[in-house]
């Protein structure tokens, strides 16, 4: 069985928020839209985004890591969303394991934002219903798009290539090894939700000098050196010895 | 009817990366902008605000109509009348024809953040005023001139790090850079392969995030840092002599004689000077194989670097002996103490740089051959790139620092070879640069266009633009004994310079894309009440404001007539290399706009704008012998002109000739811009493999290069460790050699700044503060997802930043009695600012900083009075002074905060103490910063603000 | 969790009134087994149109919950899996049952449907009544579920949810059929405030165990799983809407500490204590009508408060990722 998902690898994501613009802009004119923006001249300008990019410090100085933390829905396996809606209007499909809402049955209880332990869901103020993000389901099945492009906007927009999209379920899919060589891993693991999407750790990588490289023996220094050359009029052995 | 969706290529510019983008349209309005997959620059990637185009194109901060001043108005007030174009230009022709006719020094046009210098730069000529610059001395100009004047290249858009064969990278004070997106597929492709991330800086943020390491260090202290770097590759001999030996003057031989005229000048054989702007091999080695001075690269010869050796009696030392004797007193130890980097740290990253260029060499099997003839099987690379950007340049001890860095990056040999520093065309040039400023006030002539370009690269104190006293031509000093190498102007002075009248009053400013009376602006209070000031007789001190924008910026309220711009979706535009390139590594590429959407209103391109007043001036390059209008509009213009007629140079290089069979050179072609419409708007030329590397000794290349007419000569550009260019002006200070001199109140300045071997120095604005009374240094950092001021009118954009705080070490905080979230004042020497404080463990405890530009003033951009950027927002440029009071000249000399060498602005100097505002001074409704401008209006023609916005493209309105 | 106030009156409403035909039910039954005398038919009938007004206010203020109050219908699809469906199927059956059962009662329609061995007759309101008395528990387990169900959000994970669902909508429900009979049916007053009183009481116990059990949760999830992050000091400095979002507008309740714990008091005092207080007066008053009816309105605001707090305590797991503007 299919189930596609995005893996996350923070090791490169720069914070960039480029997936959370170019999410906003293909899914706004697109079958999950118009997606509002309140107050969008005024104080406090909020909207609906189905993916949003947050801040972390971890450690203190000098140790800190700024860990950039991008969030969408996690496409559980498993999903609390899913069972809780009265109408069924949130559904996971079979086929591809992709978590959707039907925005014709929804009633805007939001009953599916409270069960979802990850705050994945974003409710539309003008449209009264609960909005999240498809994985770009019009996007990754369209024919009419090259295979470049049947991939999620926010894959595409990625300057860091941060963010890759596949099936896991698929061994050898490019997101099931980045998951096993990389170390992804899921998050809130202990709800057993089971998210498809998974994220890759920050790897770190050393360089050990040892102290024995440092200095070599075709140094330059010894080219420049003018190593010392005794003044030929210097006292030398020559002058007192008589074997 | 189903919708009509169809997609149109173009070149972004929701910033200057200038990536290519493909607009989806739907029933004609945007749906959505992706990266073009074919583009060289991008290939396919977006960031946030390119995205975000779509609420740029649909702002209800655009301006539509021209707009004129109300008469009855003041200045600053924002209230304005629309009126035709055409009675826009004719005022304006008037105008600017009686100046011309008159005093053409009396206009000045400056430009901020825009693509394309080249034209508004032959305007500015061609009318004949020296007043023309551009954003680049406010912006990064330390990093050019710092790097030129070293390598013949430099970072910023002229040349960059190899990261795809580099194994270590070494960033200093890089936030977002201009080759934004590149620049993160780079770095992110690098930590892939294995290549292991070092990031200087004083924050971590963005791509400091993702460093393998972070070395925190004191803002204007990396000088110190890299002399001690140099020290220790240096004391280990962990340099590549081969390298220093063949492409440098390290070898080259010094005058040490101090008291001959001659001192710290090179020795020269007796060849002839040839009249040309080019270093002439004829400097001397001393050959360690037959122990004589021998004429540089004489085959068969190795020089010493080291020594001391006595030529007729001259004593004499090789460049890189001075150097080491140099460093020698930079010390890991010593640079402790100055940057707060710990000694052990700079010894292992002095190792982890020599010994990884040194033992993990690459090496390609390229064939090339070198200026001297020499055929080479391999090109051959040492694996340890760096990148800087404005961490280092926007500080007035920025030049020697970003000289400090060129030297390590040519001492550690990896300059135009794989894995390290790579030029982008049309660099390499030669050091510096043959273009050079006109040097005498008779250049500027009544309807004469301007003897010389307003901006070019000094090479010697005669080359600066002065006057017979040695006082400055330009309004913004440039090319004065006050900042002599500041070779893109000082913008961050004309305004404060044409108030007081110092060097002289001016007629008419024009501004174009630039925001003068916020964020680009250092002393924005008083700056702001300088373009609205007038003297006894009534009369504004500015007697004319001209803006040129797209948007309600905070400038534009101080107009006295504004000329709506289109936006980047509505106009043709170039990406000249006549301009700033976006060329790649593997050779030069160009690039276009065309139009994807009509204009707005009544917002016509400014390109248009300058050639129909080009026209109405009768400026000779606008207009025929007959004095006819010459160019029909902008696209006919950039077909067809040429730098001299016959030239076969233009602002485009791709598909040139009769029928676009040439490339670079060649007669216009009709047809250019379907041409570059049918290939993603995109010109990029591949150079052969054997030209793409060591183009600074390359003949190949470099003979291309020439009969390209890139560069003029194809004599090899070798790098400067020592500068004898900086010892030329050092020498005339000090009263010696045959050149122009210094007036004695600036002779002391130029002497002690002018040194040809880099040194660290604190800043000016570091010797001129207490620093127990303003302990903290106080900068910003560009935040990804917003550009400089104007992407605040974006819906999208301002809310992941809507307004700014100010970030303070956690412990540095509680020492000041201020928790997260305090409300706190922030006063340096020059001013205060109230804001917001948010704890942070990713600053150096020495260190505050915020976000750019991300607070407005309130009502400006077609904000509600009451919307964050304002309210919450603040601007960090009220703190820094555009000038710093001099007492070692006497008086009340003043001089712009600025390098002393090249008049970089030092936005980063700046000092600061905060301090937690007591509660008494805060009742909720005083929970906002300060200080606070009177609301702006929407002005005539403006979109209303909607309060709520569903947008969807092509919906049925 | 932030509280809406369509869910708070949702909830205490349909409780009181589900309380309410249970103590109607309780007399009935009392009166079938010859432990209190038989009532008049009017005091079930009127005592069920008060249920159903409760009952009805309860389902009009669940209207303002929904964003698209049209498609309500929909609900009902989802019962296999949904506590909420099933409370959306439940709630007006039972309406329906109480309904028929107050017209029964009403009407005087009230055949003998079958007999016991005894030979007692199974009268229509018993049957009508015994069916409402199942809904009535069944809805009662369906709105604590709603909440019990969701298993992140831990104050709410526990059957002491669907037994104080239980206990405190029995409590109002029968503090007001004590006012109601004071009213209607003085005879009956003693017998509804002693129950009311019990009820209160062992709401009382369930309550407070509800809240020390909460004390003493430990977050399961942590910063550290919610990022998969394994450092003790993990402090966000950016959410990315610095605006704020659904996220910050439904999951926090947006007030002090200090507020939370007063609210806290103020409902232990009022839906617990003055109110049993008032019921013990009543018990033994002459004229028990006025405590009887300040027990019920006190006793109900001190119910709205405890489903405000109710709400409000739920710290719900995604607030991790939401707690700092900057
Ligand atoms: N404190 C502090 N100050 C700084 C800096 C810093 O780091 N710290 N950085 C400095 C640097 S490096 C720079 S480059 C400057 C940048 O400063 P500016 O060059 O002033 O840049 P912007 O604020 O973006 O303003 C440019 C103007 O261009 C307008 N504009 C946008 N698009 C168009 C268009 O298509 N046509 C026209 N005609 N106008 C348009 C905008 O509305 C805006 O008014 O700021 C400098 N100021
Ligand atoms: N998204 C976005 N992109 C932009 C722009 C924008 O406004 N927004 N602006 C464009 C422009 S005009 C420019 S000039 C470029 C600038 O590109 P950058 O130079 O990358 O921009 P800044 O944010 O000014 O970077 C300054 C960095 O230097 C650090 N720094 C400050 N002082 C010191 C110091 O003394 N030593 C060291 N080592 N580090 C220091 C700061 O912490 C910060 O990280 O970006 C361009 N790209
Ligand atoms: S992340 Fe949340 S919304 Fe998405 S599937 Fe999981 S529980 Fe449902
Ligand atoms: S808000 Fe919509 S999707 Fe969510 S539970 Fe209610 S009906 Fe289902
Ligand atoms: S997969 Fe599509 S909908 Fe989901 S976050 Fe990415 S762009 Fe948005
Ligand atoms: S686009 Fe990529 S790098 Fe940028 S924030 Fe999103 S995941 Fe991170
Ligand atoms: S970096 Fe972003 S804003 Fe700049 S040109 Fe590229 S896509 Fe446009
Ligand atoms: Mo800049």
């Amino acid at each position: 069985m299919t189930q596609l998902a995005l893996v996350i690898d923070l090791n490169v994501c720069v914070g960039c928020h480029a997936c959370v613009t170019n999410c906003k802009e293909w899914n706004t004119s697109g079958p999950a839209g118009p997606m509002v923006d309140q107050n969008p001249y005024d104080k406090n300008p909020t909207g609906t985004f189905f993916n949003r990019v947050q801040t972390f410090e971890v450690g203190e100085f000098p140790n800190t890591e700024t860990v950039h933390f991008p969030k969408s829905c996690l496409h559980c396996e498993d999903p609390p969303c899913v069972p809780v809606c009265p109408t069924g209007a949130s559904y996971k499909r079979k086929e591809d394991g992709i978590v959707l809402v039907d925005y014709d049955k929804c009633i805007g209880c939001k009953y599916c934002s409270w069960a979802c332990p990850y705050g994945a869901r974003e409710f539309d103020e003008a449209q009264k219903i609960m909005k999240k993000c498809t994985l770009c389901v019009d996007r990754i099945y369209d024919k009419s798009m090259t295979e470049e492009e049947r991939r999620p906007a926010c894959v595409r927009a990625c300057p860091t290539s941060a963010r890759l999209f596949g099936d896991i379920h698929d061994p050898e899919s490019e997101v099931s090894r980045a998951i096993r060589e990389a170390g992804g891993y899921p998050l809130m693991p202990e709800w057993g939700t089971s998210p498809a999407n998974h994220y890759l750790p920050r790897r770190k990588i050393k360089l050990r000098i040892r102290h024995d490289e440092i200095e070599r023996a075709d140094n330059p220094l010894k080219i420049d050196g003018l190593l010392p050359k005794p003044d030929k009029a210097e006292p030398a052995l020559d002058d007192v010895t008589s074997w | 009817m189903p919708a009509v969706e169809e997609i149109k290529k173009t070149t972004c510019y929701m910033c200057a990366c200038r990536c290519g983008i493909r607009v989806h349209l739907r029933d004609g309005e945007v749906r959505y902008i992706d990266g073009n997959p074919d583009h060289p620059l991008n290939k396919g990637v977006i960031c946030a605000k390119g995205s975000s185009g779509i609420m740029k194109q649909y702002s209800p901060a655009r301006l539509t109509k021209p707009l004129r001043r109300k008469a009855d108005a003041e200045r600053g007030a924002g209230q304005f009348e629309p009126i035709s174009w055409e009675e826009a230009f004719s005022t304006l022709a008037e105008r600017l024809g009686r100046i011309r006719a008159t005093d053409p020094k009396k206009f000045a046009l400056f430009t901020g953040r825009d693509q394309m210098q080249a034209l508004t730069g032959l305007f500015a000529r061609q009318f004949g005023t020296p007043n023309y610059a551009a954003h680049g001395g406010f912006c990064s100009v330390n990093m050019a001139a710092g790097m030129i004047y070293t390598i013949g290249g430099s970072f910023w858009e002229f040349g960059g790090p190899d990261l795809d064969r580099a194994k270590l990278f070494v960033m200093i004070g890089t936030a977002e850079d201009h080759h934004s997106n590149p620049l993160k597929m780079a770095i992110a492709k690098f930590k892939r392969d294995g290549g292991r991330f070092v990031s200087i800086n004083p924050v971590r943020t963005g791509y400091s995030a993702i460093a393998d390491e972070w070395v925190p260090i004191r803002p204007g202290t990396d000088g110190a840092l890299l002399l001690a770097f140099l020290h220790e590759i240096i004391a280990k001999g962990l340099y590549d002599r081969d390298f220093l030996v063949r492409y440098t003057n390290a070898g080259q031989l010094v005058n040490a004689d101090e008291k001959s005229d001659e001192f710290g000048m090179f020795l020269r054989t007796e060849v002839p000077e040839e009249e040309a702007c080019y270093d002439p091999q004829d400097k001397l080695w001393w050959d360690r194989n037959t122990n004589t001075s021998v004429v540089t690269h004489k085959p068969g010869a190795d020089p010493f670097l080291l020594g001391k050796f006595d030529l007729h009696g001259v004593p004499v030392k090789p460049s890189f002996q001075l150097l080491k004797e140099r460093v020698a007193q930079y010390s890991p130890e010593w640079a402790e103490g100055v940057t707060g980097v710990p000694a052990d740290t700079i010894r292992r990253l002095a190792y982890e740089m020599g010994v990884t260029a040194r033992d993990q060499r690459i090496e390609l099997p390229i064939a090339w051959t070198d200026s001297w003839g020499n055929e080479h099987d391999t090109v051959t690379g040492n694996p340890v790139a760096f990148h800087a950007m404005r961490g280092l340049a926007a500080h007035s001890n920025g030049f020697q620092t970003i000289r400090a860095l060129g030297i390590l990056m040519s001492l550690l040999g990896t300059i135009d070879r794989p894995g390290g520093f790579r030029h982008k065309a049309p660099f390499p040039r030669p050091i510096p640069p043959c273009a050079r400023p006109p040097n005498h006030p008779q250049a500027v002539q009544p309807n004469r266009p301007l003897d010389g370009m307003a901006l070019g690269w000094p090479a010697d104190p005669d080359d600066l633009f002065v006057d017979e006293n040695g006082g400055p031509v330009r309004l913004d000093k440039g090319f004065s004994w006050e900042y002599p190498l500041s070779v893109h102007g000082l913008m961050h002075n004309a305004i404060t310079n044409a108030w007081r009248g110092d060097p002289y009053r001016i007629d008419t400013l024009l501004i174009f894309m630039a925001n003068m009376a916020w964020n680009s602006t250092m002393n924005t209070v008083e700056v702001r009440k300088m373009l609205n000031d007038k003297d006894e007789q009534g009369e504004y001190k500015i007697p004319f404001i001209v803006v040129a924008d797209a948007f309600q910026s905070e400038m534009t309220a101080f107009a006295d007539l504004i000329l709506p711009d289109t936006t980047y979706l509505e106009r043709h535009d170039v990406m000249s290399i006549l301009d700033r390139p976006i060329s790649e590594f593997d050779g030069p590429v160009d690039s276009v706009r065309i139009p994807v959407v009509p204009p707005t209103g009544e917002c016509k391109p400014f390109q248009e704008v300058l050639i129909e007043l080009g026209s109405r001036l009768k400026l000779p390059a606008f207009v025929t012998k007959e004095g006819q209008r010459k160019y029909r509009d902008y696209p006919d213009f950039i077909v067809n002109y040429e730098t001299e007629p016959g030239s076969g140079i233009g602002f485009l290089s791709g598909w040139r000739g009769k029928g676009g069979e040439k490339h670079l050179r060649g007669e216009p072609n009709p047809a250019q811009w379907e041409m570059y419409a049918k290939n993603d708007c995109v010109f990029h030329y591949e150079l052969p493999k054997s030209y793409q590397y060591m183009r600074n000794w390359n003949k190949g290349y470099l003979e291309w290069s020439q009969r390209n007419r890139i560069t003029r000569y194809a004599e090899p550009i070798l790098i400067h460790l020592y500068s004898e260019v900086l010892q030329k002006f050092r020498t005339a200070a000090q009263g010696k050699g045959y050149t122009r001199k210094p007036p004695a109140h600036l002779a002391k300045r130029v002497e002690t700044y002018f040194d040809p071997l880099p040194f660290y120095y604190d800043t000016l604005e570091g010797q001129a503060t207490d620093k127990h009374k303003y302990p903290l240094a106080a900068i910003t950092q560009r935040p990804m997802a917003m550009y400089h001021s104007w992407d605040s009118q974006n819906a999208w954009l301002r809310q992941i930043h809507a307004h700014n705080l100010l970030y303070v070490n956690t412990h540095t905080a509680r020492v000041n009695g201020i928790e997260d979230g305090d409300w706190i004042w922030v006063e340096s020497q020059w001013g205060k600012v109230k804001c917001m404080a948010k704890h942070s463990e990713a600053v150096e405890p020495g260190t505050v900083w915020t976000w750019n530009a991300i607070g407005k003033a309130a009502g400006a951009w077609n904000l509600a009075p009451d919307a964050n950027e304002s309210q919450l927002g603040f601007l960090l440029n009220h703190l820094i002074s555009e000038e710093l009071p001099t007492s070692d000249q006497g008086g009340d000399r003043r001089v712009s905060n600025s390098d002393p060498i090249t008049g970089q602005a030092a936005w980063f100097d700046v000092r600061v103490r905060i301090s937690k505002v007591s509660d008494g001074d805060t009742p909720p409704e005083a929970q906002r910063t300060e200080p606070q401008f009177e609301p702006l209006k929407p002005y005539p023609g403006q979109a209303q603000r909607k309060s709520v916005w569903n947008f969807f493209a092509g919906a049925k309105k | 969790m932030k509280p809406a106030f369509s869910v708070i009156f949702l909830t205490t409403l349909i409780g009181a009134g589900q309380g309410l035909f249970l103590a109607l039910f309780t007399a009935e039954s009392y009166a079938a087994f010859g432990l209190l005398s038989p009532q008049p038919t009017s005091f079930y009938a009127l005592g069920s149109a008060c249920a159903l007004l409760f009952l009805a206010g309860g389902l009009v203020a669940s209207f303002f919950h929904l964003g698209r109050p049209e498609r309500a219908w929909r609900a009902a699809a989802q019962w296999r899996t949904s506590w909420l469906s099933r409370e959306v199927i439940v709630l007006p059956a039972f309406m329906g049952t109480v309904f028929l059962y107050g017209a029964a009662h009403g009407l005087g329609v009230n055949p003998a449907l079958a007999r016991l061995p005894s030979g007692a007759p199974i009268n229509l309101t018993a049957v009508l009544g015994a069916a409402g008395t199942l809904l009535a528990f069944a809805l009662y387990v369906c709105t604590g579920m709603v909440y019990a169900c969701l298993r992140f959000l831990r104050e709410w994970h526990t059957p002491l949810t669907v037994i104080n669902y239980i206990l405190l909508g029995g409590a109002s429900g029968f503090a007001f059929a004590a006012l109601f009979s004071a009213w209607a049916l003085p005879g009956l007053t003693r017998f509804y405030a002693g129950w009311a009183l019990a009820i209160a009481f062992i709401a009382m116990v369930g309550r407070v165990a509800a809240l020390v059990r909460n004390a003493r949760l430990k977050p399961k999830s942590t910063l550290q799983s919610a990022l998969g992050i394994k450092h003790p000091r993990i402090v966000q400095k950016a959410q990315g809407a610095m605006g704020g979002s659904f996220n910050t507008r439904e999951f926090f309740h947006g007030q002090p500490d200090a507020l939370l714990s007063m609210v806290k008091w103020f409902f232990l005092a009022f839906a617990f204590i003055v109110p049993m207080a008032l019921l013990s007066v009543a018990t033994v008053s002459e004229a028990p009508a006025p405590s009887l009816t300040a027990a019920f309105i006190i006793q109900f605001a001190g119910l709205l408060a405890e489903r405000w707090f109710f709400f409000a305590q739920a710290s719900h797991p995604q607030n991790l990722y939401y707690q700092s503007v900057a």
